[in-house]
């Protein structure tokens, strides 16, 4: 069993727009580019072209459809990867000390050199936010790209993860939701941001911003007879010589008409 | 933000600070049409990491999910690795590699004769190609009519609508005024084009709370997160739009002041129904001050829109009508009246209620300065779906029609056209189709046409082309026809061709209708034994479907080792702020024997003795495509790439960016690299909106090189080159349509937006009541991502997506199939529920089926075994109505193929043998081996 460290000050992660995330799965590739090349062992892809491919991701998009009670149903893109969470069931089930959560900043890290992978955590996460690499037979799982965020070679607007950096739609955002005066905790204050799946007690860092209400057109009719230029006397332009005669008197009253 | 605090060197013994590669190479994506820059990570000369270009003007440093998986395309098993000619029957897939001499030699025999003798035996005809302002070029200087890119099947009605009406169209011609807009009205199906400048456009408006409405029969993507969703019926778009008009018109809730100044609202008709005109050919407005009939550009007038006999009053005679009333249309639409009309209201709202100025003083070409500009922050996009149907070209102009009504186009807020757009119609080249055997043709193929003279007809009337484009089938088919190609070949009308040369283009698969009839006519024979089509010449990077098809193969490179041009000739990625353009150049080189497309045509082109490819002494004028990019002279100070180029017209050195018009410096694709592979000039603040009637613009443009002279122009909501047709249509003028063609073209092309319901044209309709159609993922392009290894996990099977009521109907559960009929065939497909879609819509995600050989997967890969194709559901000709005639299902303005006019049945069937989606067309012998069993692509050491 692995012990966490106490809560850090600082927590980093991610925060996602579930209003704006258009499901393109920008997010999902690049961080398998990033995390192939990179940290540990390279992500593997088994079968790339054959009847299963089956490869190692530590991002996936799902797509939920949700019915309101009223009004049409609606699609929501659903990134997920790991939470980071302070409380992460992850690290205290993992026997070899291989899975553990940085003292300094609130990451959770696989050591892979430590890894026997048994698997446990990957039961043990609630988010099923883990996958065991069929190829090496570590657990792999989201480094909020560490090796991105502190990397010295790396101009400074790049030291985000590798999702953030991509997302097309600017619907992930990185920071420290440590810090209340933060640009993601003040989105996160803002916009209502909220934990998934509290009920499990991991106190995940990363957070989800709810879709905004959809679909709130009313579906009695404005009206639109409010003119833009008055007069016009209701129903004059129903027919064309109407309209001309309300067209010939509206324009009198733009500027420089007459 | 950065992480803050000290940085930790290691994580217990990882590197945190790992180099991303030795160097970054900066070049333009090409995983799909958006053509994003890119900064390629190399290590060790390998390909180690790929993500986007914070500098380019296009994604700003993002990237979408096929660019990011770029590599994967890179080291796809499936790439081609040498010239090869057939050895087994066409379509085996039985082929033998031989040496580009060999190759070369063989193209040579069969072209020069033609060449000599009659070049219109070949047609050349180029799919997703990237530089069709060079392989049109190619194709001229050989001489053959018989030229076009993939336009016909794809867009062409959007295009051709937005430039007869506005000069300028969407998709990448233009964009949304994202920095201003309060309302995004997104039309039709699809979600790849434009795709990350349409990503981040909504991203940005989102942020700032402005609203989102998508109109669209399916909720995916960009309208899953729209904030209104209007699930329409397809094929009714045009309906709905002239339902809006009708509301905004009785309502009086347009832009008159913008009708009047920048539009042909107040030009004067003649009873025949032409814009009237003085002697200099300019048509004819009343001045409102002086009421005299004065020319539309007349200093110092206020043209009148409201004085009898112009188009204005055409527009409310036709709209008013109650025809068009929320009423009268929202059943068609699949939607309730009141939903129209809180639409047409909010449209109006925005526009008008919270319209602003920008303080920005300008003059217009009227030589009237205006203190400010006035935004109407409205703005609409549309994709392939309003566009791919038989009424397309007409839905699209009554969109535009929509905008313009509440001047949105080119007002802060609204749609902004991106340069060498706006360009009025009467300022695009019209079709060429004069053949001299041995020369040239007499100009370029494609183009505007203005009425009947401009068709591209031989003297006995018949159709010049072998698509048949520019004839009075489809008289303003702008991009040519390539979906009809191949069973025109076949059928030898309106004559027989010897050679069909394909770029690109997946034409036995994805890219055709009817796969299965196209396949029979690729391989089908003459009474002696020989091809009907006698020689196919393909090129591609890949083992694509059509590869099997070809006689002799042309085998390109991936879009990482190639020299290309995004140039302003063509296609370029211009913003609406500035004009930019790109270059692909080999950031690896290629390691099989390859080479890209466009250098092979040049070497065939000194070969073949083509005069724009040969020196005076016969020897070859450019060595590769890069010497021709650098070196191409199109028009004095005009080629290929704007930027650094040299001369008293260009913009000089320590402005902006210096180019434009001039000589192009011997290192100019260095200077491309050495600056991220762009070059972009911003646009004047005084000219950044009403560009179509902005001086300081249109003084601009000209020095860039985009025009010749200014080109101000009023925006034609009254199309008068339709009018032209009509009238021939009624027996006036000389060049007269044959009668069978008479009624269709006096109906459909009329000078104002109308709608009919394609539908009209299947007999027994009731049987097949539910609309089908199919739109690309965001993680995927046409054919070529279902090969890649990262892709093909996100997207490996296409079921077809049923709504609700049909699945309940059928008694559908998980894993069932579903049998879809249509009036000329059937398949057998996995099925799978989606409640966010309209009752009458059923749909699948479209190029993911594979026919079994192709693409290096394996037989049992699921894009071949459960994937499909709508295709085989949908014909090029419309089921026969019982004249005797067969009717190409296609818009009868520009002969774009009409997809999305499908109608089928669905039934619930038993799953096939072996869970294979039918029909199954075999398998063909793959020429290339398949791909590894394992992948874990790591270059570091």
């Amino acid at each position: 069993m692995t012990q966490l460290p106490a809560p850090s000050n600082v927590k980093l992660g991610l925060v996602i727009d579930l209003d704006t995330c258009v499901g393109c799965h920008a997010c999902v590739t690049a961080c398998k580019g990033w995390n192939t090349e990179n940290y540990g062992a390279p992500l593997a892809d088994e079968d790339p072209y054959g009847a299963k491919p089956e490869g190692t991701f530590l991002n996936r998009i799902h797509s939920y459809e949700v019915q309101p009670e009223t009004g049409p149903a609606q699609l929501v893109h659903f990134p997920k990867s790991c939470l980071h969470c302070e409380d992460a069931p992850c690290v205290t089930v993992c026997p070899t000390g291989a899975s553990y959560k940085r003292a300094e900043d609130g990451v959770v890290l696989v050591n892979e050199k430590a890894c026997m992978g048994c698997g446990l955590c990957a039961w043990a996460c609630p988010y099923g936010a883990r996958e065991m690499d069929p190829s090496a037979g570590v657990m792999k799982k989201c480094t909020l790209c560490t090796d991105r965020i502190y990397n010295d070679n790396l101009p400074e607007e790049d030291r985000v993860p590798a999702c953030v950096r991509t997302c097309p739609a600017g619907a992930r955002h990185f920071g420290d939701l440590g810090d209340p005066d933060s640009a993601v905790s003040q989105l996160v204050e803002a916009r209502g941001g909220i934990d998934l799946m509290p009920e499990q007690g991991t106190k995940p860092v990363n957070k989800y911003l709810p879709p905004r209400a959809k679909d709130q057109a009313p579906e009695a009719p404005i009206d639109i007879l409010a003119p833009l230029l008055a007069p016009m006397t209701p129903g004059e332009t129903d027919t064309p010589k109407g309209f001309l005669g309300w067209l010939d008197r509206a324009l009198d009253s733009l500027p420089g008409g007459k | 933000m950065a992480a803050k605090g000290t940085a930790p060197v290691t994580a217990r013994g990882y590197d945190l600070s790992p180099k991303p590669g030795d160097e970054i190479r900066k070049t333009t994506c090409y995983m799909c049409a958006c053509r994003c820059g890119i900064n390629v990570h190399m290590k060790d000369g390998k390909v180690a990491y790929i993500e986007g270009n914070r500098d380019h003007p296009v994604n700003r440093g993002v990237l979408c999910a096929k660019g990011s998986a770029g590599i994967m395309q890179h080291n796809a098993p499936s790439r081609l690795r040498a010239p090869m000619k057939r050895t087994g029957p066409r379509g085996s897939g039985q082929f033998e590699e031989i040496s580009w001499d060999e190759a070369l030699q063989l193209a040579d025999d069969i072209l020069r004769p033609l060449r000599d003798t009659n070049p219109e035996k070949l047609a050349f005809f180029t799919g997703r190609d990237q530089s069709q302002s060079f392989t049109s070029f190619w194709a001229q200087n050989f001489g053959t009519p018989n030229y076009a890119a993939h336009g016909g099947f794809c867009s062409v009605n959007m295009a051709t609508a937005g430039i007869y009406t506005m000069g300028g169209a969407f998709w990448e011609f233009g964009q949304p005024d994202w920095d201003h807009t309060k309302l995004f009205l997104l039309f039709g199906v699809a979600e790849d084009h434009d795709s990350n400048p349409i990503k981040m456009g909504i991203g940005k408006i989102k942020a700032r709370g402005a609203k989102v409405i998508g109109v669209n029969p399916i909720r995916t993507g960009y309208n899953a997160v729209a904030d209104d969703w209007v699930g329409i019926t397809p094929g009714a778009d045009g309906l709905l739009i002239l339902s809006l008009i009708h509301c905004l018109l009785k309502a009086g809730r347009i832009d008159l002041d913008y009708l009047a100044r920048w539009t042909n609202a107040p030009c004067l008709l003649d009873t025949d129904g032409m814009l009237r005109r003085n002697g200099d050919g300019k048509t004819l407005v009343i001045d409102r001050n002086t009421k005299a009939e004065v020319p539309f550009d007349t200093a110092g007038i206020l043209p009148d829109i409201a004085a009898p006999g112009t188009v204005m009053e055409q527009i409310a005679e036709r709209y008013l009508s109650d025809e068009y009333a929320p009423e009268s249309v929202a059943a068609r639409c699949g939607l309730t009246p009141d939903r129209i009309r809180t639409l047409a209201a909010e449209l109006a709202r925005v526009a008008f209620d919270e319209a602003f100025e920008i303080e920005q003083e300008w003059t217009d070409f009227r030589g009237e300065t205006h203190k400010t500009m006035t935004g109407r922050p409205v703005a609409m996009h549309a994709m392939r779906g309003i566009s791919a149907h038989a009424n397309g070209f007409q839905t699209a102009r009554a969109l535009h029609i929509l905008q313009i009504l509440l001047g949105t186009v080119e007002a802060p807020g609204g749609f902004r056209f991106k340069p060498p757009y706006p360009k009025p119609p009467e300022a695009h080249p019209k079709p060429h189709c004069k053949v001299t055997p041995g020369k040239p043709l007499d100009g370029p193929h494609l183009g505007f046409v203005h009425g009947p003279d401009d068709l591209t007809l031989k003297e006995d009337g018949s159709p010049a082309r072998i698509d048949k484009a520019f004839s009075w089938e489809n008289p303003m088919s702008a991009h040519g026809l390539m979906h009809m190609v191949i069973s025109n070949a076949h059928a030898g009308d309106p004559y027989e061709i010897d050679t069909l040369f394909l770029y690109m283009a997946n034409m036995s698969w994805n890219s055709s209708m009817d796969p299965k009839g196209v396949m029979h006519m690729l391989t089908d024979k003459k009474a002696d034994g020989s091809y009907k089509i006698p020689n196919i010449i393909y090129s591609d990077a890949y083992s694509s479907e059509m590869v099997a098809y070809a006689d002799l193969i042309l085998p390109d490179t991936t879009y990482l080792e190639r020299h290309d041009c995004i140039s302003l000739l063509d296609r370029p990625i211009c913003e609406a702020d500035a004009a930019a353009d790109a270059i692909r150049w080999p950031v690896v080189a290629p390691d099989r024997n390859v080479q890209g497309f466009q250098t092979t045509l040049v070497k065939l082109g000194a070969k073949l003795g083509l005069p724009a490819f040969v020196n005076e002494d016969g020897s070859a004028k450019y060595a590769d495509y890069a010497d021709y990019i650098t070196n191409h002279v199109r028009k004095p100070g005009i080629g290929p790439l704007a930027g650094w180029r040299e001369g008293p017209e260009a913009f000089p050195e320590g402005t902006d960016a210096p180019g434009g018009r001039g000589e192009a410096p011997s290192d100019q694709l260095q200077r491309y690299i050495e600056h991220g592979g762009f070059w972009m000039r911003h646009v004047p603040a005084e000219a950044r909106y009403f560009k179509p009637w902005n001086a300081a613009y249109q003084d601009w443009a000209v020095q860039m090189g985009l025009y010749d002279s200014p080109q101000p122009y009023l925006f034609n909501l009254w199309c008068e080159p339709l009018r032209r047709f009509q009238r021939a249509a009624e027996g006036h003028g000389t060049r007269q349509p044959p009668d069978h063609l008479r009624a269709r073209i006096r109906e459909k092309l009329d000078p104002l937006p109308i709608w009919w319901d394609p539908s009209e044209d299947i007999p027994d309709a009731e049987s097949y009541p539910v609309h089908a159609l199919t739109q690309r993922p965001m993680a995927m392009y046409h054919s070529w991502g279902s090969q890649n290894a990262w892709l093909r996990q996100i997207h490996g099977m296409n079921p077809l997506y049923i709504p609700t009521n049909i699945w309940e109907a059928q008694g559908l559960k998980t894993g069932d199939w579903v049998k879809v009929t249509s009036p000329h065939g059937a398949i057998t497909v996995p099925a799978a529920h989606m409640a966010a879609l309209n009752p009458n819509t059923v749909w699948t995600w479209n190029a993911i089926g594979k026919r079994k050989g192709a693409w290096a997967l394996s037989e049992d890969a699921p894009e071949s075994t459960k994937g499909f194709l709508l295709n085989h559901l949908i014909h090029e000709l419309l089921p026969p109505k019982g004249d005797g005639l067969r009717w190409s299902n296609s818009d009868p303005v520009t002969g774009q193929a009409a997809w999305f006019d499908l109608r089928v049945r669905i039934e619930k069937a038993p799953a096939p043998d072996g869970e294979q989606s039918q029909p199954n067309p075999g398998t063909s012998a793959s020429p290339v081996p398949e791909g590894a069993a394992n992948l874990a692509w790591q270059v570091r050491k």
